[in-house]
């Protein structure tokens, strides 16, 4: 936070002339772009090669486009892209509506407010493999908590991560549980920093609670939906860390996203094959998220 | 860049004039020299290996042993490559033999110990699953094993069964088991390696019945779903689960909580390697009396034997600078002194891979019903993974499916072949 | 009536949250506390008996107290990223909002990339050994700066967006350069989103775990979510002591973020744009 502080900056700032060139200066780009295409490009450009190889990195044999043939054939493949797409949606669809009610209710005068924001926000804190560990063993079928709980009120709970229809949207419930904290505190910051002068306006006009919601503070929280919309889709689309904690794509295949699909390939070594699997898997978020970046982007403007 | 390189590289060459310099003139016995060495973080891998490297260390002063661990299971496999294709392996590591030893170049990335005097005390059957073109590239650590069934001695002494030599009679104890109101075969699927053994641990079978499988597997000849040898293991899995005699949590339940239930007597069978007698050492050891092994039967009771798996190996990568230090390791480890420190360690779980080991007297039953097999001429076969290259990485999940009753099992067999395919091709197989 | 209202809320939402949220923690921590074989069961209950002090003081021991090591590591590692990450980030993202160029697309492109594209690890390590920074502590905080920049920067343009204009122009008649511009006047005015991106980043690389294990290979090295692989493995878990060891790398951004809540929750309100 010392970075945000004037007075600590102010040294390191040389006295300059009034310049005429512009106060946007591209070299501004210059130490993160330095890193970013040294450390992150150029191996991603290397390994773009290395996709079109019969790759085990000790030795590689060129194999055109084989691997994106292979790929295309993997079994699981068209089931790991209907999972991906419904993780996606469901994951990113929770977020943004549960985090911005969320956030509302939060930067509201309720009490304990602190306490709540803080709460929420824990599970962001502990890492998924913790998280993956502790809700293994609170949705165990027999066991489970969460079905121990239900038994009380005479339900039978289902096997959470054993039922092949069940164990990808369980996984995407603790998804939401784990990132909706971090959802919630960008809308939090997305909503304070909306002038209270609207507020005012929309009270004297007489505006309703809900309709200063709907008027005021859901157009002008834009940025954060637009950042929220797009981290979690594109954090669903490529979700793996959780999936793979709880159950590894399983019970067998069911379960699969194709970023799991991807990293399977790479654990088995198939180290050509994963790369091409990152092509396509990097040509489809790109596809979904191309379109919806440029539509949120395009009414950014319109307060 | 190029600036950068070519100091780099002077440097280099002058770091290397200097270490063959120092390594012609005189060694000095103060400078310790310390010697890295990556395992994996297995209960047993660790205390095996602390403890191999303080007694290492207590009888040569000179040298120092740094243990490093790592992931198990293919994270590990991962992280080997890795650190073997970017040349920053430690001086020495563990890893496994058989096919996984096949495909991490072993020409190329570690030292020829073909020559080396203490590889005369390995056995010539480890040795073959560390060899590459005829050369021998590691030692063996920890012992052999049986892949089979744990059963819980007490619930067959209670309901008057016997050890079952064919299929048939496994599934009829299982009927009784079940009549009594027990688990009578505990499956995990949580970790999902577990679910592979009805199909792995079922080759002796195959071969008995098959003999040249192996072999024509290996050159694109024979496949599981079409050999009626070889489909059985995931028959046999419909099987145990169409009977009802799985525990009700199959799907969640977790290897610890396998060794839990067949030592509490809640399940009377768990198939399983023998490397888990181990952790049974450590977590029950007072059910230890309780718990027998028997290999996995098959449709003749004429031929029953045992399905081995060989333990890991250790092994130098070329880039190590202490090689003659680490060679001194890997002697001490194939050595009798060795083989008493493990047993130290973690107790016996099965038969030495040196020779001139031997086993204390008051081994558990589990293991003494493992022994014979490996005594007798035609007692075990090596599983497939030891006597063919290919191994396809997605057995658990497929073995997992049919297991629950997800995917019939002729499918799961074809479905394991085109997976055996993708790894013959990855490893330029002629053939594929 | 009002009040009554508001205050049955609050309970119900404390109370709700306490169950969603709270819960698992207190598995984790009553695990932690529990034996082996008690541990091993995974269970949802009270411990039969108490091992909080053999568990930490073994946690804390194994392997020649690799956690202490590790905490010190990934803390010289979480506060350089972190503090990397917010000035470049900012930067990038102050001028890629304000100055759309013909760079703009390909920029976009390459941020949409990074978030994308997962590392692809062995030339990775080519590249730092090329540049002698291969199992370095530097080589480790560039690459979380390199893996962490398209976040930040999407998250810095999109809250550049809410600052006018006019503030620029009036500081750059005033004849603040670019420097002073961006450092004394747009900066301060984003703290609610450098907060964000502090919480963020730092949670996300203090827990990070496939980068280190890769990159900063070497005991001296450990970080500390692959102390977790002391007690997790796949053949044995030791779950009393892996839950503790969760449970102690968990405490210090759990502190952390206990005591800057009051001035995230400041900082996020005192950032806010009047006008």
């Amino acid at each position: 936070m010392a970075l945000a502080s004037p007075a600590a900056v102010a040294i390191a700032v040389p006295a300059r002339r009034p310049a005429q060139r512009s106060p946007y200066p591209t070299w501004f780009f210059l130490p993160a772009a330095i890193i970013y295409a040294v450390l992150f490009l150029v191996p991603t450009l290397a390994s773009l090669f290395f996709s079109l190889t019969r790759w085990t990195l000790f030795n590689w044999t060129f194999i055109g486009l084989d691997n994106f043939v292979q790929f295309f054939r993997e079994p699981f493949l068209v089931q790991g892209l209907i999972n991906t797409l419904i993780y996606a949606a469901l994951t990113s669809g929770l977020k943004v509506v549960l985090g911005l009610l969320l956030a509302v209710f939060l930067t509201s005068e309720i009490m304990a407010r602190d306490f709540l924001r803080s709460v929420i926000f824990f599970p962001v804190l502990v890492s998924t493999v913790g998280v993956g560990i502790t809700f293994t063993v609170l949705m165990h079928p027999t066991t489970g908590a969460i079905n121990e709980t239900l038994a009380l009120f005479g339900i039978k709970g289902p096997g959470w991560l054993t039922d092949p229809r069940l164990a990808l949207i369980s996984v995407a419930l603790v998804d939401v549980w784990k990132g909706l904290g971090l959802a919630t505190v960008i809308y939090i910051a997305g909503i304070v920093s909306i002038p209270q002068d609207f507020y005012e306006a929309a009270k004297i006009d007489g505006a309703n609670a809900f309709q200063r919601f709907w008027n005021v503070t859901l157009p002008l929280a834009r940025p954060a939906t637009i950042t929220v919309v797009i981290l979690s889709l594109i954090g669903g689309l490529r979700s793996f860390d959780l999936i793979w904690s709880m159950t590894r794509g399983g019970p067998g295949f069911t379960s699969d996203v194709l970023a799991s699909v991807i990293y399977k390939q790479y654990q088995a070594g198939f180290y050509g094959l994963s790369t091409a699997g990152n092509v396509v898997l990097f040509i489809l978020v790109a596809i979904i998220i191309v379109p919806v970046s440029i539509f949120l982007n395009r009414k950014e403007r319109t307060p | 860049m190029p600036i950068h390189t070519t100091r780099r590289l002077l440097l280099g060459a002058v770091a290397g004039l200097a270490l063959s310099l120092t390594a012609m003139g005189p060694v000095f016995a103060q400078d310790p020299v310390t010697l890295s060495f990556l395992i994996d973080n297995g209960a047993q891998t660790i205390p095996v290996a602390q403890k191999l490297a303080a007694a290492f260390e207590a009888q040569n002063p000179g040298i120092k042993i740094d243990v490093e661990s790592r992931p198990g299971g293919t994270e590990g496999d991962n992280l080997i490559k890795t650190r073997l294709a970017t040349g920053e392996m430690t001086d020495i590591f563990l890893y496994n033999s058989g096919s996984l030893f096949q495909a991490i170049n072993p020409q190329q990335n570690l030292v020829d110990l073909t020559d080396e005097p203490y590889e005369a005390n390995v056995l010539d059957s480890f040795k073959k699953v560390v060899s590459s073109d005829g050369r021998v590239y590691g030692v063996p650590i920890q012992t052999a094993m049986g892949g089979g069934v744990l059963y819980n001695k007490k619930i067959y002494a209670d309901l008057g069964l016997s050890v079952p030599k064919t299929w048939a009679e496994f599934m009829a104890n299982n009927a009784k088991i079940k009549a009594a109101g027990k688990t009578a075969v505990i499956q995990t699927f949580k970790d999902t390696w577990t679910s592979q053994l009805f199909v792995l641990g079922d080759f002796y079978n195959v071969q008995a019945a098959e003999p040249d499988f192996a072999e024509k597997y290996t050159a694109n000849q024979a496949k599981f779903a079409t050999s009626p040898a070889a489909v059985k293991g995931f028959q046999h899995q419909e099987d145990v689960l169409k009977g009802g005699y799985l525990n009700a949590d199959y799907g969640a339940a977790t290897y610890e909580d396998g060794l839990r239930m067949l030592s509490a007597g809640e399940g009377a069978h768990y198939p399983m390697l023998t490397f888990a007698i181990a952790a049974l050492q450590q977590n029950y050891p007072d059910n230890l009396k309780d718990i027998g092994f028997f290999a996995l039967p098959g449709d003749d009771a004429a031929k029953n034997g045992l399905t081995a798996w060989m333990p890991a190996g250790l092994f130098i990568p070329k880039t190590s600078e202490h090689q003659e230090e680490a060679k001194k390791f890997l002697a001490f480890v194939a050595s009798t002194a060795g083989c008493d420190i493990q047993t130290e360690a973690v107790g016996v779980t099965g038969p030495y891979l040196v020779k001139g080991c031997a086993l204390p007297a008051d081994a558990p039953p589990s293991v003494t019903d493992l022994l014979p097999y490996f005594e007798k001429a035609d007692g075990n076969a090596p599983a497939l993974e030891f006597v063919s290259p290919i191994k396809g990485p997605a057995l658990e999940q497929i073995t997992v499916e049919v297991g629950s009753g997800i995917r019939p099992p002729a499918d799961g067999a074809a479905l394991y072949d085109e997976d055996v395919r993708k790894q013959a091709q990855q490893l330029g197989l002629p053939g594929w | 009536m009002r009040i009554t209202r508001r205050h049955g809320l609050g309970l119900l939402a404390i109370l709700v949250s306490v169950v969603i949220f709270i819960v698992p923690f207190v598995f984790i921590l009553l695990t932690a506390l529990k034996d082996k074989k008690e541990a091993s069961l995974r269970a949802f209950s009270w411990p039969t008996s108490f091992h909080f002090w053999d568990n930490l003081i073994q946690v804390i021991q194994a392997r020649d107290y690799m956690l202490l090591t590790a905490f010190v590591n990934s803390a010289i590692l979480t506060v350089a990223s972190v503090t990397l990450l917010v000035v470049l980030g900012a930067m990038v993202g102050f001028v890629l909002q304000r100055r759309p160029s013909a760079w703009t697309p390909i920029a976009n492109f390459l941020i949409l990339a990074g978030l994308i594209i997962p590392p692809a690890v062995v030339p990775t390590i080519w590249v730092l050994q090329g540049v002698g920074l291969f199992k370095t502590l530097h080589g480790m905080i560039l690459i979380e700066v390199a893996y962490g920049l398209s976040f930040t920067v999407l998250l810095f343009r999109a809250f550049v967006a809410t600052i006018p204009r006019e503030l620029d122009e009036a500081a750059t008649i005033d004849g603040a350069g670019p420097l002073k511009l961006f450092f004394l006047i747009i900066l301060p005015l984003l703290k609610p989103v450098v907060v964000t991106v502090i919480v963020v980043q730092s949670v996300a690389i203090f827990n990070d775990f496939t980068n280190p294990l890769y990159y900063l290979p070497g005991k001296q090295n450990v970080t500390v979510q692959l102390t977790l692989y002391n007690f997790q493995s796949m053949f044995d878990t030791s779950y009393n002591l892996l839950f503790m060891n969760i449970l102690l790398i968990t405490i210090p951004p759990l502190i952390v973020f206990l005591f800057f809540n009051r001035q995230i929750v400041a900082g996020m309100t005192a950032g806010a744009v009047k006008g």
